[in-house]
């Protein structure tokens, strides 16, 4: 059963690795969705982090840390909102500047304000998400097999972690089963329908976004309040593109984005865990290649290779009303 | 019918510019209620601007609309809905991936959660399914359905919304003639069930077999109304065309030689895979100018482009002096070569790149040629003096090779494109729509030219929705419609209502 | 709905509009310099005498600039084709290694034709990396900024498998290359200067500034002046056009993608052969995205890229100075500085058109004095 409590580990250092990239994922998702491609996930991870990391260090509140990553990241939300909704500017080229930005103010700050290189002071446990242990986890865990599935994957995760797990049932359900999210899936495919039918595309584009930033803000709130208990530069360290190419080998949907999203954990945990590490047969992986896995796969997707990657047929395109 | 109810629909001088362009200009239309009323004109005569008012997507710069003796203001679609108008839009404004009962509660939901409304819906469509015959899966997906379910989605969409004031822009364009039949059951039921049905096309035979009343508009203008039985396609046909101010060319008898493009049965299909050309065969002579009239969307366009070697043939063959073109060598650069010039329809999108000096839209095509310099590098001297040179053979203000493409004239833009086309000599000419938005000097100007070229034995295909261009120009004429060659004329031998039927698709006995 | 602009003079739409987007992008920073407490005038003081002040200031910022022009001519020939290549950073990096293989297998090569060879070597690599993108655009409609994305995490993958695992340095911890031999090298300039006896302080400007010069006149004859610069410049602007004119959009595609590779190449000239001589880890360190506010800021024309780099690069060296003067101001400024370039020049640059043309019209109506 070595194997198998080995597999636990990774699988459950993998769950929590797939944490922001879940968040994010289901971020882009929402404002792809409604057309507006989104390539400054990444930069808005990083305000999340920072602003939750530096309203915690200052009032010592975790929630009040979370309030202000999020409403961070939803104020650079709104900013790529307007560029690429009210001035119609070419939606890659603003989320650049986005990531451009929100990498050079983060860093700017953190070390205009604590001086220690842009990271910010470690926060206090109580400053930090703690794990939420479930009943008789310790009790179960000696049961084998569901013991451990029980101890380490389902009990032991903070808030966010649950809360990031739930969105994505939440976000199917929305998505499918509600006005709003009918008439944002009908936007980012056709938004002339949506105008004719008497609704209005700025409305539901403008919705769209604040909640991509409302979701992306929490993925940096997890970084800093959940994991790390602190704000470095450039912390976010890909995973907002690699949460981009979840998005398009999940083709834009929300379960499998949940899976694509574990994957991509599942497989960084791995890389991690194989650091040198001899295995029989295959001789030491690579831990570049395994790191570059999700890269490789989006791009082969994208291509057609396997199955074909369709983003919604209006994303990145401003609409202007015309005959 | 009703005669004592206030109209469904009254517009009074309506006014509405784009621009320079006068798109309807103090129109009049009354619409009574509970009939088929039909609104004919030629292309860009403002039918679907007008439409486009009553639906509220566009406000009008002066006037008012009544609806049912109400004057109503409509600012947004969303109005015109609570009016009770619904309007099925030419290109469909449907949403592919989502399923038919999706896209009929689009904006109908019913409440903040879909299985609120989706039930009552559910019901509704079924209802109407029953009432009017008009029956479609709720769970199919919207993209998967063919032209003509796609438009009776449309329809739905508008009764669902409770529309009594129904409008439909061109439905016929995208049906085939047994989907056709089948829309104008539906619009029967309809009527019969009170509703009031505004019905605009430009093909006189629907409008006979529909309509109860009919108005006419011609370049902006609201024309003439008439009661559908009491009028006849050659006084349609007359009043769509109206008395134009006749554009007489100079022009001597036609001297043809041996056959220079000849097609054989030619099948050309859209990117959606549909044959907008289907069995297609004719021959061009040197020194003559062949004519193609028809409604604009018969397959003109992409007879045009399949001859320039833009579109690939389905099926059928294209011979150059008698030479079969392989079709590796169909492309706008080897067709170049082999002597075809090619004044496409369309010299904004296609034609010209707007964003270049005047000079650098005027190589456009033949870019590769010595000309313009023979090493790696262009010579700038021999791009702007090449450009010179066509700017002064047709006459092109401002004689500036230097200025943007954008900033000249739609008249002299042409002239750019023609100059082009001509002045590398050709031995067969395609032009499509060459006085599109070119005014009344340029019209006569390019004409002459075109002419000039017959005359110095090129051979000519005039592609045009213009008819008095066609019969101005042409020595022969051939007539499409739904993608086939409906007759053949010599211009001496017909008139505007016999090729107006022609264009109709009305069989070839008629008029 | 707002009603159409009417079009403004030349001088303003080239000149005026430009420069009040990059002023509004300088003021906001300006704005964010006070919010942390310094005084904006005497941090751009500080920045300038770092980067101008003296010749060691001027040979950094020029050594800079380099890799921004590089980088920026990168990235603008593909805007020429109405592509958006991201990957910049990715093919400059890839571009090392070609660099690096040639400098260090091919010493036969006799004198500077070994350093001639590895500039070759890093064009054709970058070319490479760029033109895999650029053919699944072309061919397979694979978006091509996403798939540049995923590349430049890809390079980042290969570059640090093959620097820690195939060609470190035997007995080495750093992950980077020996060093390479003299003749792989591209000469400094206080080098080449001291030959005619002018002493100039040692600092990593190096002959790839004339190179980079060098390509800025290329790019500009190619994209004028040939046929293949027409043929870029037409699909960029009307592809539909472009097919009318006999002209196949995929392999222009292909083609520019191969340049824009090639171009990023230079990045390894200037920083590989010209400065570090030895393969190291992540020496692009983001200039392929300094290239993206370059390219925006220059318009995508060579004379404004040279312009823009420059600027960049006074903002990088003078930023380093500026972070001694005033901690509080760290280098990471001169990102947000990029960003908000790219922002102002390039996402909303139509944001301040109308209150020029206003401004414009208003001026022009008044009646003269």
């Amino acid at each position: 059963m070595e194997w198998f409590d080995a597999f636990i580990v990774v699988f459950a250092s993998g769950m929590r690795l797939a944490v922001p990239l879940i968040l994010a994922c289901l971020a882009g998702l929402w404002s792809e969705r409604s057309g507006v491609v989104d390539i400054g996930l990444e930069g808005k991870i990083l305000v999340g982090a920072f602003a939750s990391a530096a309203a915690a260090t200052f009032t010592g509140s975790v929630w009040l840390g979370l309030l202000a990553g999020v409403a961070a990241a939803v104020v650079f939300s709104l900013i790529h909102g307007y560029a690429s909704i009210d001035q119609r500017a070419n939606q890659i080229v603003s989320g650049t500047a986005i990531n451009m930005v929100a990498d050079g103010l983060t860093a700017l700050i953190g070390n205009a304000i604590w001086s220690q290189g842009g990271r910010t002071p470690q926060l206090p446990a109580h400053a930090q998400f703690g794990a939420i242990i479930w009943p008789f986890a310790n009790e179960i865990g000696a049961v084998p097999i569901i013991g451990p599935i029980y101890q380490h994957l389902i009990s032991g995760h903070d808030i966010v972690t649950y809360v990031a797990f739930l969105l994505v049932p939440l976000t199917y359900w929305a998505l499918y089963s509600t006005r709003f999210g009918l008439r944002l899936r009908a936007v980012g495919e056709n938004p002339a329908a949506v105008d004719t039918a008497g609704i209005s595309v700025r409305g539901l584009r403008y919705g769209a976004v604040v909640i991509c930033g409302v979701l992306v803000g929490l993925a940096g709130v997890y970084l800093v309040l959940s994991q790390e208990g602190y704000f470095q530069p450039h912390m976010s360290a890909g995973r907002g593109f690699i949460a981009l190419a979840a998005l398009v080998f999940a083709k834009w949907r929300p379960w499998p984005a949940l899976g694509t999203c574990l994957l991509f954990g599942f497989l960084d945990a791995l890389a991690i865990r194989l650091q040198g590490a001899e295995l029989p047969v295959i001789g030491s992986v690579p831990v570049q290649a395994i790191e570059a896995l999700p890269y490789i796969l989006t791009v082969v997707l994208l291509a057609g290779f396997i199955g074909k990657a369709i983003p919604p047929r209006a994303s990145g395109i401003p609409y202007v009303k015309e005959r | 019918m009703a005669a004592q109810a206030p109209p469904a629909i009254e517009l009074i001088g309506i006014d509405k510019s784009f621009g320079p362009v006068h798109a309807n200009n103090n129109v009049n239309l009354v619409v009574e209620r509970g009939i088929i009323h039909g609104i004919v004109g030629e292309n860009g005569a403002g039918k679907s601007t007008l439409m486009s008012i009553l639906y509220g997507f566009y406000e009008a710069d002066s006037g008012e609309i009544h609806v049912n003796g109400e004057p109503v203001r409509i600012r947004s679609s969303r109005e015109a809905i609570s009016h009770g108008i619904g309007m099925v839009h030419q290109h469909f404004m449907l949403v592919p991936p989502l399923s038919v009962l999706e896209n009929v509660m689009l904006g109908a939901e019913g409440g903040p959660l879909l299985a609120e409304g989706a039930g009552a819906i559910r019901k509704r469509l079924a209802e109407l399914g029953r009432e009017y015959g008009l029956v479609v899966d709720p769970d199919a997906i919207v993209g998967e359905l063919s032209v003509g379910l796609e438009q009776r989605v449309e329809i739905l969409k508008a009764l669902v919304r409770g529309a009594e004031i129904l409008v439909l822009d061109e439905p016929t364009a995208v049906l085939t003639p047994a989907e056709a039949d089948q829309l104008f059951e539906m619009l029967r039921v309809l009527k019969s069930e009170n509703k009031t049905i505004i019905f605009i096309t430009h093909k006189l035979r629907e409008i006979m077999s529909l309509t109860d009343r009919v108005s006419v508009m011609r370049r902006g203008e609201m024309v003439a109304t008439f009661d559908t039985a009491s009028t006849s396609p050659p006084e349609l046909a007359d009043a769509m065309v109206g008395r134009k101010v006749i554009l007489k060319v100079e022009k001597g008898p036609s001297h043809p030689g041996p056959v220079a493009l000849e097609a054989r049965n030619l099948v050309v299909r859209d990117d959606r895979g549909v044959a907008r050309i289907d069995g297609v065969s004719f021959a061009l002579r040197e020194g003559e100018i062949l004519g193609v009239a028809g409604v604009a969307g018969n397959g003109q366009s992409e007879l045009l482009e399949a001859l320039a070697g833009i579109r690939p043939l389905s099926s059928g063959e294209i011979l150059i002096e008698g030479q079969p073109v392989p079709a590796h060598e169909l492309n706008p650069h080897m067709e170049r070569l082999l002597g075809v010039g090619h004044v496409p329809e369309d010299r904004h999108r296609v034609g010209l790149v707007m964003a270049f000096e005047a000079c650098e839209s005027a190589m456009l095509g033949f870019h590769r040629e010595p000309v313009y310099g023979k090493g790696l590098f262009y010579s700038r001297s021999a791009i702007v003096s090449d450009a010179e040179k066509k700017m002064d053979a047709f006459d092109v203000r401002p004689r500036a090779p230097l200025l943007r493409t954008a900033n000249f004239s739609g008249g002299n833009q042409q002239k750019i494109v023609l100059a082009r086309e001509i002045e590398r000599n050709p031995k067969i000419l395609l032009v499509g729509q060459p006085t599109r938005g070119v005014d009344i000097g340029a019209i006569e100007f390019i004409h002459r030219r075109i002419v000039a070229q017959r005359d110095a034995g090129k051979a000519v295909l005039l592609v045009s929705v213009e008819l008095d261009e066609i019969f101005a120009l042409s020595d022969r004429i051939i007539v499409l419609c739904g993608g086939r060659i409906t007759g053949e004329r010599r211009p001496e031998e017909t008139n505007a209502q016999d090729l107006g039927l022609l264009m109709a698709g009305v069989s070839e006995r008629a008029a | 709905m707002s009603t159409p602009l009417k079009p403004l003079p030349a001088w303003a739409d080239v000149a005026l509009i430009p420069l009040v987007n990059v002023a509004a992008a300088f003021v906001i920073s300006g704005f964010v310099v006070l919010a942390i407490g310094e005084n904006p005038l005497e941090a751009v003081q500080s920045l300038i005498l770092g980067a101008l002040g003296d010749l060691e200031g001027i040979g950094y910022t020029l050594f800079y600039a380099t890799s921004f022009i590089f980088t920026g001519l990168s990235v603008a020939i593909c805007f020429h084709a109405g592509l958006f290549n991201i990957g910049t950073e990715g093919q400059a990096y890839i571009a090392g290694l070609g660099a690096a293989l040639v400098a260090l297998h091919f010493g036969f090569l006799p004198g500077y034709t070994l350093a001639i060879a590895a500039i070759i070597g890093a064009a054709l690599f970058g070319a490479a990396f760029a033109a895999i993108p650029g053919y699944l655009q072309a061919y397979r409609d694979s978006h091509i900024v996403i798939t540049t994305i995923m590349f430049n995490y890809i390079a980042s993958a290969i570059m640090g498998y093959l620097l820690v695992n195939v060609l470190r340095k035997p007995g080495q911890m750093n992950a980077e290359t020996t060093p390479f031999g003299d003749t792989a090298l591209v000469p400094q300039f206080h080098e080449v200067l001291a030959h005619f006896g002018i002493t100039w302080p040692v600092t990593p400007f190096n002959l790839s500034f004339l190179l980079a010069l060098i390509c800025c006149l290329a790019v500009w004859l190619l994209i004028w002046r040939t046929r293949l610069g027409y043929e870029i410049r037409t699909v960029g602007a009307n592809p539909t056009a472009a097919v009318y004119g006999g002209i196949s959009p995929a392999r222009v595609t292909v083609v520019t993608t191969l340049l824009s590779g090639a171009l990023a190449g230079g990045v390894a000239a200037n920083v590989i052969l010209g400065d570090q001589h030895r393969l190291i880890l992540e020496f692009v360190g983001g200039f392929g995205f300094v290239g993206i506010a370059v390219a925006l800021m220059g318009r995508a024309h060579p004379v404004g890229i040279i312009l823009a780099a420059i600027l960049f690069g006074v903002l990088y060296q003078g930023g380093q100075a500026l972070s001694i003067d005033m901690p509080k101001i760290s280098r990471d400024m001169i990102v947000v500085i990029q960003g908000l370039v790219v922002l102002f020049a390039g996402a909303l640059e139509h944001m301040f058109r109308r209150p020029v043309a206003t401004l414009l019209a208003r001026r022009t109506t008044q009646p003269p004095i």
